[in-house]
């Protein structure tokens, strides 16, 4: 969201906006649950376990649901009001944790877009995302049915008359609900079947989804988790989800207690034409499909191996955020085992790969600086150049470089003690130039400033970062880098003015620590 | 006492999630249809008659067939549009067109409505024209029924049991 012209197109106005609204909120949760528990940054996780819990109570459920029409409402109502305490809880839990399934959804969606982590090589998770959403209605919609009380009447009459305005079906569905007495149990039993095979291909496209994500966080952190699940068992308890009555063909269902949360739709039906809706629906899922390419993000060249300098350790291979990285057998006859191979549609250019290749150091003394991987338009060799540049702030105050993702707006820090380099992600820095930098006496202190934690644009570059500059990841900073001339700051884009405020404590500590 | 800002918040936050599920998943109410009032529902699938007749062919023509091809009758495949009539007490409630289903227009046509209406003893009437005729109607079915508030009065159509049939 750094850097670029002001674009004020719809679709970027409509992203800026977000943008802010999303930064507002996700301060106040930053503040409540840490920043590495902000339930803003582990929706996609939330997702999967709302997935889990929906799944889990669903198959609970299942063992005393009974599958006929006549017979589906008494089954139910034997659950909520006999085993209220068991089957009870787990209804509740299963309707609870589907409509917040919707809430998470619709908020990655949102928070995605609003990031801007849909354009250019991002593109395959939304893409793959927007049928998830349908097979959640779907899934959702279906589940409603089976309940067979007044609610699912209207659902059923409303969903077949909906479906009868597709040219599709030579008699009407609608006619399966006519009354009491053309009711069959077939088309019941089809919404059953619905209801167990659209969760289940719906967990497959989930996988698809991920797929471009190495390490995919699919699980919360246990706190969240907790804290979750035990609010989600209290309303359960104490504000159980009930039937409406049963269902009876021959009345009109005249007032329904929609789940908004999947039937806010519904209402539509009543004041537009049924074929209308199916193509504003259709222009809507068309729409959220293409946004990735509105419009289209500029190419950027791909990771490049130079062979000469690669020893095949694997270890771009293991931190590629975005599996754009495979370890292929060996073609030039080197005596090493295995080559990284980019794959130019995964990758993202990043850098990471770079930041992780043990050859990627500023110590060489081969020129030019070539190591086993790194960006071609983002050289290693036009890093160390950029911090070899002369310096000499006039005030005598401590140097401080700041190594900066694109993404965390440290642009806007500015003085004559503050030198800021740009990288596409903080995971391109190899440690050995924090070493360096200090080492050669080209700062007093080095500032990486990186996304907020599980929040890297990037996925995992600040992770990989923070863990290398902690010594817990290959490549590791060395043990002689004094701790104190080491800042990390992991930041939200709009951290207001935090950013100045960390390095003014940071200059007063190297202050402190020179004046010692 | 920061700390006890931070598990207030969190508190809030998870009793906000829940409030919104709570509410959200079953409230508020929406009023489908006046309770006040009684609906019919409409609902038949028939094929009209074909646009042409068909042909009863000679012997002879039938022996030039391909023996698989062989029939009595040739009958093109389009069928006319079916149109449907309901009166209640006299007044026009509504006249419906329906087209045959079917890429070549060869299959039955449907018709599915509601209507609301005022609960109470009406006269209503059915009608159905099935053929080209270019005036009156091929099933014609008129009954005297009490319609109930907040019940749905079921009119179906089947040619083989007669015709209309209220429910």
């Amino acid at each position: 969201m750094s850097g670029a012209a002001r674009d004020d197109r719809p679709v970027a106005f409509i992203k800026r906006a977000l943008y802010k609204l999303f930064g507002k909120a996700e301060r106040v949760f930053e503040y409540a649950f840490g920043q590495r528990c902000n339930p803003f940054t582990w929706l996609g996780s939330f997702g999967w376990f709302f997935y889990w819990i929906t799944a889990a109570t669903g198959i609970y459920l299942y063992i005393f649901f009974d599958t006929g029409i006549v017979d589906a409402y008494a089954s139910v109502e034997y659950m909520t009001n006999e085993q209220w305490y068991a089957a009870g809880v787990m209804r509740s839990l299963h309707r609870y944790a589907s409509d917040a399934l919707v809430i998470v959804v619709v908020l990655h969606l949102l928070r995605e877009f609003a990031m801007d982590r849909l354009r250019g090589k991002h593109f395959f998770a939304w893409l793959t995302g927007v049928p998830l959403l349908a097979f959640i209605y779907i899934c959702g919609i279906s589940g409603y049915w089976l309940v067979w009380d007044k609610l699912a009447q209207y659902i059923a009459v409303a969903t077949s008359e909906w479906l009868d305005a597709l040219p599709l079906f030579a008699e009407p569905i609608a006619n399966n609900f006519l009354d009491s007495t053309t009711l069959g149990g077939r088309f019941f039993t089809l919404m059953v079947l619905i209801h167990i095979f659209a969760p289940l291909f719906m967990l497959l496209l989930m996988w698809v989804h991920v797929q471009r994500h190495s390490n995919a966080r699919v699980n919360p952190p246990r706190s969240l988790a907790i804290g979750t699940l035990v609010a989600m068992v209290a309303l359960s308890l104490f504000y159980p989800a009930v039937s409406q009555g049963p269902a009876d063909l021959d009345v009109v269902p005249a007032t329904v207690n929609l789940d908004w949360f999947y039937l806010a739709g519904y209402p539509l039906l009543d004041v537009v034409p049924g074929g209308q809706l199916w193509l504003y629906l259709i222009g809507g899922f068309a729409m959220l499909a293409v946004l990735p390419w509105l419009p289209p993000e500029a190419k950027t060249p791909e990771a490049m191996v130079n062979l000469a300098n690669c020893n095949g350790c694997s270890r771009c291979f293991d931190d590629c955020p975005f599996s754009a990285l495979t370890m292929v057998p060996r073609s030039d006859g080197k005596p090493y085992e295995l080559e990284p191979v980019v794959d130019p549609n995964n990758c993202t250019s990043c850098g990471v790969c770079a930041g992780s290749c043990p050859t990627s150091t500023p110590f060489r003394r081969a020129k030019p600086i070539e190591p086993g991987i790194e960006l071609p338009h983002r050289t290693i060799g036009a890093l160390r150049e950029q911090i070899m540049a002369p310096w000499a702030p006039p005030n005598g105050s401590p140097r401080v470089l700041v190594f900066s993702c694109d993404h965390s707006n440290c642009e806007r820090l500015s003085g004559d003690d503050i030198r800021v380099v740009q990288l596409p992600c903080v995971g391109m820095l190899p440690p050995s130039f924090v070493d360096f930098a200090l080492a050669r006496n080209f700062a007093d202190g080095v500032m990486i400033a990186g996304c907020a934690e599980n929040d890297c644009f990037h996925r995992l570059g600040n992770e990989w970062t923070a863990q290398r500059m902690q010594r817990q990841r290959d490549p590791r900073l060395r043990q002689r880098v004094p701790e104190e001339r080491l800042q990390m700051a992991w930041l939200p884009a709009l951290a207001g003015r935090r950013r100045e405020a960390i390095v003014a404590a940071f200059r007063k500590q190297l202050k402190g620590s020179s004046d010692g | 006492m920061a700390n006890v800002y931070a598990v207030t918040l969190q508190a809030l936050a998870y009793l906000g999630l829940m409030a919104v599920i709570a509410y959200l998943s079953a409230s508020p109410a929406y009023n489908y249809a006046s309770s006040d009032v009684a609906a019919i529902k409409l609902s038949l699938s028939h094929p009209a008659d074909r646009v042409k007749p068909c042909v009863r062919l000679t012997p002879e023509q039938i022996a030039e067939l391909a023996p698989n091809m062989r029939l009595a009758e040739q009958c093109e495949r389009e069928r006319l549009p079916l149109t449907v009539r309901l009166e209640i007490d006299g007044k026009l409630l509504a006249q419906i067109e329906a087209l045959p289903s079917g890429l070549w227009n060869d299959g039955p046509a449907s018709v599915y409505e509601r209507f609301e209406v005022e609960p109470g003893r009406h006269a209503i009437t059915a009608k159905l024209r099935q053929s080209a005729r270019p005036d009156g109607w091929d099933f014609t079915h008129a009954e005297d029924v009490t319609l109930e508030a907040g019940r749905y009065l079921t009119i179906t159509f089947r040619a083989e049991a007669g015709g209309f049939r209220f429910r």
